[in-house]
C-alpha cells in the first residue's frame, strides 16, 4: 500500500540546536500513528514540520509520493493535513457552528454584497457533528461546552476540506476520564474514515487503545517505530527515558 | 428573535437562568426604568418634542458609539474620537467656505466655496485618514491601542489648533446647517443618519464575514490568526469605521452648532466609549452588539435630559454618568466570572 506521508531524513537545526537528526516516517491511509517522547524530544518540531510551520534543514517530504514544500500552514491545510492544536484555537464568544466554518464561511450574494450563511453552516456543522457521533449543538457557545464537545468541534473544523492527514496534539492532556473516551472514539472514526491520524500524547493508555504503530523520539532521533502489539507500555516507557536505548 | 443575545445566534435552554436573562438584558430594563421614572416626576418629559430632543442630542456621540463598538469588540479602545471630531470638522468647514478668508462671513458675502457634498467627504476622509493611521501603529508598530489613540488625543487636537489658529470658522449656508438643524418630517437629520448607520453596522457585523472576524478577533485573536482569518486588516478596519463615524459626526456637529471649532469634542470619548460599555459591549472584546450601544446611547441621553428637567446641576450629572459607566464595568466583569465558573 502507498504511503500516504513519507518523511525521508528529516533534520531540524536551530543554531547550533540540532532538534530533529535524520528521522524517517512513513505513514498509511486508515492508520493511527501514536506519537511519543518526553518534553524536547522533537515532537513538536516534527509536527511543525509536517504542518509547514516551517521548513526543515534538510531531509524530504512526501505526500502520497509526491515531493512536497510547505512555505506556511495555509499550504500543508490545501494539501490536506490538518491540526488539532493543543488550545484547539477556538473562540469561546462564538457559536459551535461559527467555529467550525471560522476562516471558510458559507457565505451567500445578494447583489453586490455577501452574506454569512448560517443556515448552510449550522446544517452542515450538524451533519459533521452527527457523523462524529457529538451530542455538539451548532448553535451552542463554546464557552458553554465541556471538554469534549469542544474536541469534536476542533476535529469537525479539520473534516470541512477532506483531509488525508489529521495531526492531534495532546488532545487527551486536559479533559475528564470520561471525555478522554469520547476523544478516542472520535479518532477510530477517522480512522474507519479511511484518514491517516497522527495522536501526539502523553497518556500510555490512549495510544495502546487507539493507536496501530508507535514512534519514540529521544534527543532529535526516532529510537523506535513497531506497531503496538509488538510493544508494552514499559517498553515504550524505557525508550522515552532513555531506559532501553532502542527497539 | 433574542434582541440583545450578543453573538447574534441561539443559546442553550440549561433551564431558566434568571440571573443571565436579568444581566444579558440590564440595560434596556434600566432605560425603560428611568423613562418611567422620568414621566412620573416629569410629565413633560413624555412630550413628543421633548423625546426628539433627546434623540438629537445622542445622535452624534451614538453615531461615533457605533463604530467604537467594533473596536472595543476587537478589545481595543480609541480615546482619540473627540479630537478626530475637531479636526474633520474644521477641514470639512474649510472646504465649504473654499478658505479661511471668509471664515465668519455669513449670507451673500459667503456664496464662494464648494458643495456641501465636498465639505462631507472632506470631513469623512480626515476621519478615515486619521483612523487609519492609527490603525496601522497599532497592528504594524505593535503599540496597544490605548497608547497610540492617547497620542492621537492630542495630536489631532494639536493639528486641529494648528489648522485653524484657535479660532472656529462659522456662519454657514442653509443647506450645510440642514444636515445638523434641519427634519425630515418631524424627525430632524442627525438622528436619521445615527439610526440609519445603525442599520447598517448591524448587517455588518452580524451578517457579513468580517463581521464575524470582528468577534472572532476579540474573543481569541491567535485562533483566529491559525484558521486563516486576517487579524492584522481585521484590526485595522475597525479604526477606520470609526474615523469613519467621526469624520460623519463632525459634519453633523458643525452643521448643528453652525460652526466648527478646534476645541469641539472635548471630552466626547467619556459619552463615546460610555455608551457602548453601558448598552452590554464587553471591554475584553467579542461580546456586544449595536442594539446594545443604541440603547446605551439612548441611556445617557435619557438620563441627561430627565435630570436637567428636574433642574439637577449639570455638575451632578457628570457625575452619575461616570458612576454608572464604572458600575456597568463591574457588572460585566462579575457576569463574565459567573460564566467562567
Amino acid at each position: 500500500m502507498m504511503n500516504i506521508l513519507e518523511l525521508n531524513g528529516i533534520t531540524k537545526n536551530f543554531g547550533g540546536i540540532h532538534a530533529l537528526s535524520g528521522v524517517d516516517l512513513n505513514l498509511e491511509a486508515g492508520q493511527v500513528l501514536g506519537l511519543m517522547g518526553d518534553n524536547g524530544a522533537g515532537k513538536s518540531t516534527l509536527i511543525k514540520i509536517i504542518a509547514g510551520s516551517f521548513p526543515p534543514t534538510s531531509g524530504t517530504i512526501s505526500l502520497s509520493g509526491k515531493p512536497v514544500n510547505f512555505a506556511r500552514p495555509r499550504e500543508a491545510r490545501d494539501a490536506g493535513i490538518e491540526v488539532v492544536h493543543q488550545d484547539l484555537a477556538l473562540c469561546d464568544n462564538l457559536t459551535a457552528s461559527m467555529n467550525v466554518f471560522l476562516g471558510r464561511e458559507i457565505v451567500r450574494k445578494i447583489g453586490p454584497f455577501r452574506f454569512l450563511n448560517r443556515t448552510a453552516m449550522n446544517e452542515q456543522a450538524a451533519e459533521l457533528f452527527a457523523d462524529l457521533k457529538s451530542e455538539t449543538r451548532p448553535k451552542d457557545l463554546v464557552r458553554q461546552m465541556s471538554g469534549g464537545q469542544r474536541q469534536a468541534v476542533a476535529i469537525a473544523r479539520t473534516r470541512l476540506s477532506q483531509p488525508n492527514i489529521v495531526i492531534m496534539d495532546e488532545p487527551t492532556a486536559a479533559i475528564s476520564v470520561r471525555q478522554v473516551a469520547e476523544v478516542l472514539d472520535l479518532i477510530r472514526r477517522l480512522q474507519r474514515a479511511g484518514l491517516a491520524v497522527i495522536l501526539i500524547s502523553h497518556r500510555m493508555p490512549d495510544v495502546f487503545s487507539v493507536c496501530d504503530r508507535v514512534v519514540v523520539l529521544r534527543r532529535g532521533t526516532k529510537v523506535a517505530d513497531k506497531p503496538v502489539t509488538e510493544t508494552s507500555p514499559e517498553e515504550v516507557t524505557g525508550l522515552i527515558t532513555g531506559a532501553i536505548e532502542t527497539a | 428573535m433574542n434582541p440583545h443575545n450578543t453573538t447574534g445566534e441561539m443559546e442553550p435552554d440549561t433551564g431558566t437562568d434568571w440571573f443571565g436573562l436579568a444581566a444579558r438584558y440590564a440595560a434596556p430594563i434600566f432605560l425603560v426604568g428611568l423613562v418611567l421614572v422620568f414621566a412620573l416626576l416629569q410629565p413633560n418629559f413624555l412630550h413628543p418634542l421633548n423625546l426628539l430632543n433627546v434623540l438629537r442630542q445622542v445622535s452624534i456621540s451614538g453615531l461615533i458609539a457605533i463604530g467604537m463598538t467594533f473596536v472595543i469588540l476587537t478589545a481595543g479602545i480609541d480615546l482619540s474620537v473627540g479630537s478626530l471630531v475637531a479636526l474633520a470638522g474644521l477641514v470639512g468647514a474649510y472646504v465649504f467656505k473654499g478658505g479661511l478668508d471668509n471664515r465668519f462671513a455669513i449670507g451673500a458675502e459667503a456664496v464662494t466655496g464648494n458643495p456641501v457634498i465636498y465639505a462631507v467627504l472632506a470631513a469623512i476622509a480626515v476621519g478615515i485618514i486619521g483612523g487609519a493611521l492609527q490603525g496601522l501603529a497599532i497592528t504594524r508598530l505593535k503599540v496597544p491601542p490605548f497608547v497610540v489613540t492617547l497620542g492621537g488625543l492630542s495630536v489631532f487636537r494639536g493639528a486641529a489648533l494648528l489648522f485653524s489658529g484657535g479660532g472656529p470658522i462659522s456662519g454657514f449656508r442653509p443647506e450645510y446647517t440642514w444636515w445638523g438643524q434641519g427634519r425630515i418630517g418631524i424627525v430632524p437629520v442627525p438622528v436619521i443618519m445615527f439610526f440609519l448607520a445603525a442599520a447598517i453596522a448591524h448587517i455588518v457585523l452580524k451578517h457579513t464575514r468580517f463581521g464575524m472576524h470582528v468577534y472572532a478577533v476579540g474573543g481569541n485573536s491567535a485562533a483566529s490568526d491559525l484558521n486563516g482569518v486576517n487579524t492584522r486588516r481585521v484590526t485595522f478596519m475597525v479604526y477606520v469605521i470609526v474615523g469613519f463615524c467621526c469624520g460623519l459626526a463632525a459634519f453633523l456637529l458643525s452643521a448643528r452648532l453652525n460652526s466648527a471649532e478646534a476645541v469641539a469634542g472635548m471630552g466626547l470619548e467619556l459619552d463615546v466609549i460610555a455608551a457602548v460599555v453601558i448598552g452590554g459591549t464587553s471591554l475584553f472584546g467579542g461580546v456586544g452588539s449595536i442594539f446594545g450601544t443604541v440603547v446605551g446611547a439612548l441611556l445617557i441621553g435619557v438620563l441627561r435630559n430627565g435630570l436637567v428637567l428636574m433642574n439637577v446641576s449639570s455638575f451632578v450629572q457628570q457625575i452619575v454618568i461616570g458612576l454608572i459607566l464604572i458600575a456597568a464595568v463591574a457588572f460585566d466583569q462579575y457576569a463574565a466570572s459567573r460564566s467562567r465558573a
